[in-house]
């Protein structure tokens, strides 16, 4: 562990701050508060928090239709973010997005997507300004176990290597595209060994263990900052919800999500690795734990009290009307 | 006779077609739901459940569950077809024919005219249309103009539960490709459905309302609105409602001969306004009915925006009963 204790008290206040975003998202959204649909990160947190904390605002990255836990992860204000979800103005996208398009391009994030196999691509391009204006930026791509079947991605990754991009394909294991298991929809059932058939570097984490995510980025970043290309990161972990919120999720034995909060919680064993290394007190995590949700109690009363969009919205924002 | 929903009514129509005929199979993302899970194999039957139950009746080797891989289920729904199968290949959501629009339009639909007429490809695309949900930009299109302007493709836009069996057997029994456009908000929508199989022909409109006054023309969910406003206007408009059900073939006498009794046309679509059905149709009665007309053709579209999350926005963006009521007013005072 070579993290200072102000790492490890972001890592663990990002992390944290992405499970009660969540856990709440999840009740208002059952609440009939939240328009549309959901799709929740909890249980993936090291995964988003392991990655960007080697990036920048200037470096982009590329997410998934489940995108609430990259935005917190890379810097995106947590009010606009709830703001956006709930249809509001002060919307990170003026409430146009919502969930599944959430974006911010100040924090170098180019949005939830709403297609699977629909960012990898894109992070090509991010890629390939940073590497032709010479910025020493990067860009990742966090994307599932589900669009790593798609054509896109494979497309993507080729390219990448081709062109020596600066770009990471984080590939984000929960087990499931939508309802369908990884162990049937992934023919070789190797993400990491798949992309290293296309000619990119990769390894295989354990994303409940936000060290090894972390390290495993800290190599994949350097690497491309350093001229070396592109890499892969699979990192295997457990989503605690379902594929939205509200899904019965009978593709799933009864209580595996509730028994992935015990066996595969990324803050427990984060928490539990920290304290007893001696490096930070219990008392710290429950002093963060009492910051967030009074963050988290402030986001959704401040999306509450925010109004919709007003109708003029409806046409702003279009480069050609009819 | 019973009563049925629209997805009760697509599901009996494919359970009853693939009893018929084994080469029948039903192939996608989620179609059953649940391979490679530790829980239920048919666990969604397609995430709106159109497709519950098949899985146990037929099989995982007819009911094929995909990885999320647009292209290779449209590719190889294709291929299988101008090769023996007769697939009901699955595109979740319309809004994913981006990933792979190539498979459809550029192999598919050319099959039968580029190889001289010696292939057929007796293929059904089912995709869920429709905005109303909050869905936001890419899950809420409907994009059956896309597809209607591709020769080789027929594209059928039921209303109502009768209509979407009828049409989804003539679907799977016709030799060419065909999409078949489910509108999300209107599947528990319930009509009066036989029990046993029948087809209804391609390119034959349904007239909903009868009326003297006023032709409306509108697809899918926009036919319940056109109703709603038939019988909102009764006691002093005369509205006839013409539900095309398929955009190609479109039944151009119909819609010609509702125009010449009433001399106005009204035209309702989902779709944004430029290279529209809204479009086209007007297009079609400007060209071959315009000494019919009385007034101008009005046009109720979504504006020429994507679609909107916020639902204070995505309620201005979609054509309503009061935005058609505005346009026959218009119509009928010109």
């Amino acid at each position: 562990m070579q993290l200072s204790r102000d790492e490890l008290i972001r890592a663990y206040r990002d992390m944290r701050t992405i499970r009660a975003f969540e856990d709440r998202v999840q009740e208002e959204f059952s609440a009939g508060n939240i328009p549309g649909f959901v799709h929740l990160y909890a249980g993936e947190e090291a995964s988003a928090v392991g990655v960007c904390m080697h990036l920048s605002d200037r470096d982009h990255i590329a997410s998934t239709h489940r995108g609430h836990g990259h935005c917190i992860a890379k810097g995106c204000d947590v009010e606009a973010m709830m703001k956006e979800l709930f249809a509001r103005q002060g919307g990170l996208c003026g409430g146009k997005g919502g969930s599944m398009h959430i974006a911010d391009l100040d924090r170098g994030m180019l949005g939830a997507n709403g297609i699977v196999g629909g960012g990898p691509p894109l992070v090509c391009g991010a890629a390939l300004t940073a590497k032709t204006l010479g910025t020493k930026d990067v860009a990742v791509a966090f994307t599932g176990d589900g669009a790593s079947n798609q054509g896109t991605t494979f497309e993507a990754m080729n390219l990448a290597v081709v062109l020596q991009l600066p770009a990471i394909f984080v590939f984000e294991n929960n087990r499931y595209g939508e309802g369908t298991g990884h162990d049937y929809a992934v023919g070789s059932k190797d993400i990491a060994g798949r992309a290293r058939g296309f000619g990119l570097p990769s390894v295989k984490v354990d994303g409940t263990d936000f060290f090894a995510v972390h390290e495993a980025a800290r190599e994949a970043v350097d690497r491309a900052r350093g001229g070396g290309g592109p890499s892969a990161i699979e990192v295997q972990m457990q989503r605690f919800y379902g594929h939205h919120s509200g899904d019965a999720q009978l593709y799933r034995a009864k209580d595996e999500g509730k028994r992935a909060r015990v066996d595969a919680d990324p803050l427990a064993s984060f928490r539990r690795r920290v304290t007893e290394s001696g490096l930070l007190p219990d008392a710290t995590f429950e002093q963060i734990d009492a910051e967030v949700a009074a963050r988290i109690d402030g986001a959704v009363a401040g999306a509450k009290a925010a109004p919709p969009p007003p109708a003029e919205a409806l046409m702003q924002d279009v480069y050609i009307s009819y | 006779m019973p009563s049925k929903s629209i997805r009760q009514a697509i599901n009996e129509a494919l359970r009853q077609e693939m009893t018929r005929d084994p080469r029948v199979v039903v192939i996608g993302e989620d179609v059953a739901g649940g391979q490679g899970g530790t829980g239920s194999l048919d666990a969604y039957g397609g995430v709106l459940g159109v497709t519950k139950g098949l899985i146990g009746e037929f099989g995982a080797s007819r009911v094929i569950d995909t990885p999320i891989t647009e292209s290779a289920i449209m590719g190889a729904a294709a291929g299988a077809a101008v090769t023996g199968l007769r697939p009901v290949a699955e595109l979740m959501f319309c809004d994913f024919l981006g990933v792979c629009f190539d498979q459809i339009y550029n192999q598919a639909a050319k099959f039968r005219y580029m190889f001289g007429g010696k292939a057929t490809t007796p293929l059904v695309i089912r995709t869920m249309i429709g905005g109303g949900r909050s869905a936001a930009a890419q899950h809420s299109q409907v994009l059956y103009q896309m597809f209607t302007m591709v020769p080789g493709l027929k594209c059928v836009v039921p209303s109502n539960a009768y209509d979407a069996k009828g049409l989804m057997i003539q679907a799977i029994r016709d030799d060419d490709p065909v999409v078949f456009f489910e509108h999300k908000l209107i599947y528990d929508h319930k009509s009066e459905v036989p029990d046993e199989a029948y087809t209804i022909p391609f390119g034959e409109a349904n007239l909903t309302r009868e009326g003297d006054d006023v032709t409306i023309v509108a697809l899918s969910r926009m036919v319940h609105f056109a109703n709603e406003v038939a019988d909102r206007l009764a006691k002093e408009i005369s509205c006839e409602v013409v539900d095309p059900r398929t955009t190609s073939p479109l039944d151009a006498d119909t819609i010609l001969e509702s125009v010449e009794k009433t001399g106005r046309l009204v035209v309702v679509d989902e779709a944004n306004p430029r290279c529209s059905m809204a479009a086209d149709i007007a297009a079609l009665v400007a060209d071959r009915g315009f000494d019919f007309l009385k007034a101008p053709i009005k046009q109720v579209t979504a504006p020429h925006t994507p679609v909107p999350f916020a639902p204070a926005l995505e309620k201005l963006y979609l054509p309503n009963p009061d935005k058609i009521e505005t346009a026959v007013r218009a119509v009928m005072a010109d």
